[in-house]
């Protein structure tokens, strides 16, 4: 299939030919519809050459460096080893005692589209209105005043996947966000990241428009509903890649209007593009199965089953699939399909070999990854198997790198890599471990021990003025 | 069986009689608590952390005889018969005590017909009893019990009509018969949002209508026999409500009372103070930004010390020092995580309050002790000392810390089978992965339990 930036040329020559504007149409500027339609004005924070050493660094490839060091230059990870020099004038931190890890990733969060406070006016994460929304993007949801942003930040979190919810079959465009203090969501926007769509199985959607006598009201309505949709989008997909063989054959002039763009089917044609990756609410076993064959059918990928509560039941499926499953560490029995969730899900899946990792789907358990993950080990090892902590550690930061399509720029402490680092107190798996400081880009955006260091939305100013205060100092401001 | 039937019927006389003037004498009672499973056994070896007098006891023994702890002690004197548990280089604690939990009422959160939490909006509200609903058979039970956690207050929950929620009753993990230890062991009800919510809007309409409650109960107390005889005003609540709050007024049964922001606090005390009742906080959010009037009105607070969020506008003071804080002030505090399919994370919750500046110690003594204190429990359970019931967990290694679990539990001095549904989902896929087997594991049949 045409890239949709491709299509995107060819409609803003015929757009600049249908208006008669300059007439240019020859040398048309592609306008990048739709993918950038929002595109990020993410600035890395100020930073300065950075060089920690003395901790024992879990780099998140799987290996652990004992008295280790990492350089961190320009925004990236410009070395890591047992030795490296600092350059002049970098600022050196002693983190003998401490440990380092890569700073976490979340693929699930509904920050800021059910953000803090709850309140009806807030609730913007499900477009329930429709069982398939492809055309919503959790962008133009997502509040970045929510305090959950600074508190998970506070918590190790430098990256973070915000979804719809999982009231519809289709919930629409996720956006993946670098957790930095912003007024705009743009400013909060991971550069050049694959969006993400989010979908959902089970008992959900079903509940949502079977309780209003509407499609889909059973499992087998929600399989039918997915299907659909992925067929109306190969029929969109066809209408334009018409049209674009009109302009080639006639030129743009002749070729005639295009079709009317449909932003749902437009998202889809992307999916079975395989430019938006499918982020997939899904519990239990069979029905994973029963979503890795739709995929099949219509040739596209699940990039990860999120929740997946019964997936330590199938690894060998997911591994054939190379779809990743996004657990949490022992969340259980609230639902029908999370009646089967065990501790051990994470390591059981490692185990069968396939890409697993931890997530939250909480403003609280996003604070801290690093204790959910080291329960899942803990599991695991009860279980019997052989885990170390420097591979677990890839439950929270190279796996959701994985499964977010950005491995390649963050989730391990490698050269060349985004410099998003955690410094912790102590061994993060211990319940006693607090992070003391967090890089992100290079940037310290969180240290404990400085309250500049340490963002407060917006919304939590005035709520507790003394006015017992001195009016001179501070509650005079 | 037959033992153990005979020792419960010995039990019952032990047990304190049915002294409650609500009319629900049978219910009131505190039931058999004793499960002894006709062994003894000696725990020994461990750092044992009694919670009581005796403190911290290196290389200590624990003896459990006849379902109570016998002897504690550096020094004890082993029987022949006793069945001994090596438990050195590990950790002994007295069980964990969920001070809220909703053991045997909520089986699957989302399927109504196993949710017998709330009233919902039957005509009942104090009289609502959980006890009448519990089944001991629920799978959360082993989950939890497996991980430590051997006691809890079952309670009530609110419906979408009553601000008073009902009774709460404690029961002990390890037993399907007798497993309630005391009935109507507090009344729950709701101020704050979700009072106010259920009153009609307001906080004020909450207060109000929980006012009229009290003084209409008072009044029905004072005038038992008038009421019977027509000659009484109406009343707001059914006469099992009234009578149900009887205790409550009498100030024998605590009021577990779920406030949020510090000025519903302050207005929960000012109420507690005008009817002389025994507060109980459950939330307590900005309960830190009110600890001294906490602290001077002995008021304890069941708190979840994750909670940092302002998730609610009745909760922007909350901060994950709020325990520590409490503490400092002087205010008994115990954990309510709200989660009751993993109430065992209250360990995870615990070790983060004591991240948070909480003595370690102090934090033991919240999971362990101080719901007994708070439920006026602490003479049966809540230490390791003699004569208390036998709750003892021997722990790998600290109680508080993520790769630590629970090598044994005792129930009121019975050794629990270390097994729960997960277990049994986890070795039977285990096998699965391990055997690289196609075959689904549903067709090998588990061993019998």
């Amino acid at each position: 299939m045409k890239s949709s930036c491709m299509r995107a040329a060819m409609l803003a020559a015929w757009l600049g030919v249908s208006v008669g504007v300059a007439a240019q149409a020859a040398t048309p500027q592609p306008t990048e519809f739709p993918s950038n339609a929002f595109p990020s004005t993410y600035q890395p924070l100020p930073s300065q050459t950075t060089l920690i050493q003395h901790a024992t660094i879990y780099t998140g490839t799987g290996e652990r460096i004992d008295d280790g060091s990492v350089l961190l230059r320009d925004g990236k990870v410009a070395a890591i080893g047992k030795q490296v020099e600092a350059p002049a004038g970098a600022v050196v931190i002693d983190a003998e005692g401490k440990f380092v890890t890569p700073g976490l990733i979340d693929v699930h969060s509904h920050l800021g589209v059910y953000p803090s406070p709850s309140v009806e006016a807030t609730a913007n994460g499900n477009e329930m209105t429709n069982p398939t929304t492809p055309q919503v993007m959790a962008e133009h949801s997502v509040w970045p005043q929510d305090p959950g942003f600074n508190t998970a930040r506070a918590g190790g979190v430098t990256t973070l996947e915000i979804l719809p919810g999982s009231g519809n079959l289709i919930g629409g465009r996720s956006v993946v966000l670098k957790n930095v203090p912003a007024t705009t969501v743009q400013g909060m926007k991971f550069p050049d990241a694959p969006y993400g769509l989010k979908m959902a199985c089970g008992e959900n959607p079903m509940r949502v428009y079977g309780s209003r006598h509407q499609f889909p009201s059973t499992l087998m309505g929600d399989v039918a509903g997915y299907r659909q949709a992925f067929a109306d989008a190969q029929a969109y997909d066809r209408e334009w890649k018409a049209w674009e063989a009109k302009v080639k054959a006639k030129g743009a002039a002749d070729a005639g209007p295009p079709p009317k763009r449909d932003l749902g089917k437009e998202t889809l044609a992307e999916v079975l593009d395989g430019r938006i990756r499918v982020q997939m609410h899904c519990y239990r076993a069979d029905e994973m199965a029963a979503l890795l064959d739709v995929a099949q059918e219509f040739d596209f990928k699940i990039a990860a089953f999120h929740h997946a509560v019964e997936a330590y039941k199938i690894p060998h499926l997911l591994a054939k699939a190379d779809t990743c499953a996004a657990m949490w560490a022992d969340w259980w029995g609230f639902k029908m399909e999370a009646w089967d969730g065990i501790r051990a899900n994470i390591a059981m899946v490692d185990a069968g070999g396939a890409c697993a990792m931890i997530h939250s789907d909480d403003e609280n358990g996003i604070q801290r990854l690093n204790q959910e993950v080291a329960k899942a080990l803990a599991a695991g090892r009860r279980a019997g198997l052989d885990i170390s902590k420097e591979h677990a550690v890839m439950w929270m930061t190279l796996n959701p790198a994985k499964a977010l399509g950005l491995a390649d720029r963050i989730g391990s402490l490698e050269p060349g890599k985004d410099a998003d680092v955690v410094i912790w107190s102590a061994d993060p798996f211990s319940v006693y471990a607090r992070t003391e400081k967090v890089f992100l880009d290079g940037a310290v955006v969180y240290e404990r021990d400085d309250p500049q260091r340490q963002s407060t939305s917006d919304f939590m100013l005035g709520s507790f003025i003394d006015p017992h205060a001195d009016a001179a100092g501070e509650g005079a401001r | 069986m037959k033992y153990l039937t005979m020792i419960l019927a010995m039990l019952c006389v032990a047990c304190s009689p049915a002294d409650r003037s609500d009319g629900y004498a049978d219910n009131a009672a505190a039931r058999s608590a004793v499960h002894a499973d006709g062994k003894t056994y000696a725990i020994t070896g461990g750092t044992v952390y009694t919670l009581g007098a005796a403190g911290k006891i290196e290389h200590g023994t624990v003896l459990v005889k006849d379902g109570k702890i016998a002897a504690v002690g550096a020094n004890v004197d082993i029987p022949a018969d006793a069945e001994r548990i090596d438990a050195s280089g590990k950790i002994v604690t007295p069980g964990i005590f969920d001070p809220q939990s909703q053991f045997g009422i909520v089986e699957v959160g989302a399927v109504k017909e196993t949710r017998d939490a709330s009233a919902g909006d039957s005509r009942f509200s104090a009289a609502f009893d959980v006890a009448d609903a519990i089944n001991p058979r629920s799978v959360l039970i082993p989950v939890n019990r497996i991980a430590g956690v051997t006691r809890a207050m079952v309670s009530p929950t609110n419906g979408d009509k009553h601000i008073i929620a009902g009774r709460g009753a404690i029961i002990d993990l390890g037993s399907t018969e007798g497993f309630i230890h005391r009935d109507a062991a507090a009344m729950f009800a709701a101020l704050g949002e979700t009072g106010a919510e259920q009153a009609g809007g307001s906080r004020a309409a909450a207060m109000l209508a929980l006012r009229e409650a009290l003084q209409d109960a008072k009044d029905y107390a004072d005038n038992t026999s008038a009421y019977a005889s027509n000659q009484r005003r109406k009343y707001a609540l059914t006469r099992l409500d009234l009578e149900a709050l009887g205790p409550v007024l009498a100030g024998e049964e605590p009021l577990v009372l779920h406030v949020e922001r510090a000025s519903d606090i302050e207005a929960a005390l000012r109420l507690a103070r005008d009817f002389k009742l025994k507060l109980v906080v459950s939330g307590g959010a900005e309960a830190w930004m009110v600890a001294d009037e906490l602290a001077a009105a002995h008021v304890p607070v069941l708190l979840n010390p994750l909670e940092d969020l302002p998730a609610h506008f009745e909760t922007l003071g909350s901060t994950l020092e709020n325990a520590a804080r409490l503490q400092k002030a002087g205010v008994l505090i115990a954990f309510a995580t709200g989660d009751t399919h993993n109430a065992r994370n209250v360990t995870q919750a615990a070790g983060n309050a004591v991240a948070n500046g909480l003595p370690w110690l102090d934090a033991l003594k919240a999971l362990m002790l101080n719901p007994a204190r708070i439920y006026g429990m602490d003479q049966d359970v809540g230490t390791l000392e003699q004569g208390k019931l036998a709750d003892v967990v021997v722990w790998s290694g600290d109680p508080l810390e993520l790769s630590t679990f629970a090598d044994q539990v005792f129930i009121a001095g019975r050794r629990v089978p270390m097994v729960s549904r997960q277990t049994m989902l986890r070795d039977r896929y285990m096998q699965a992965i391990r055997d690289q087997h196609a075959m689904s594991p549903g067709y090998i049949k588990p061993m019998a339990l």
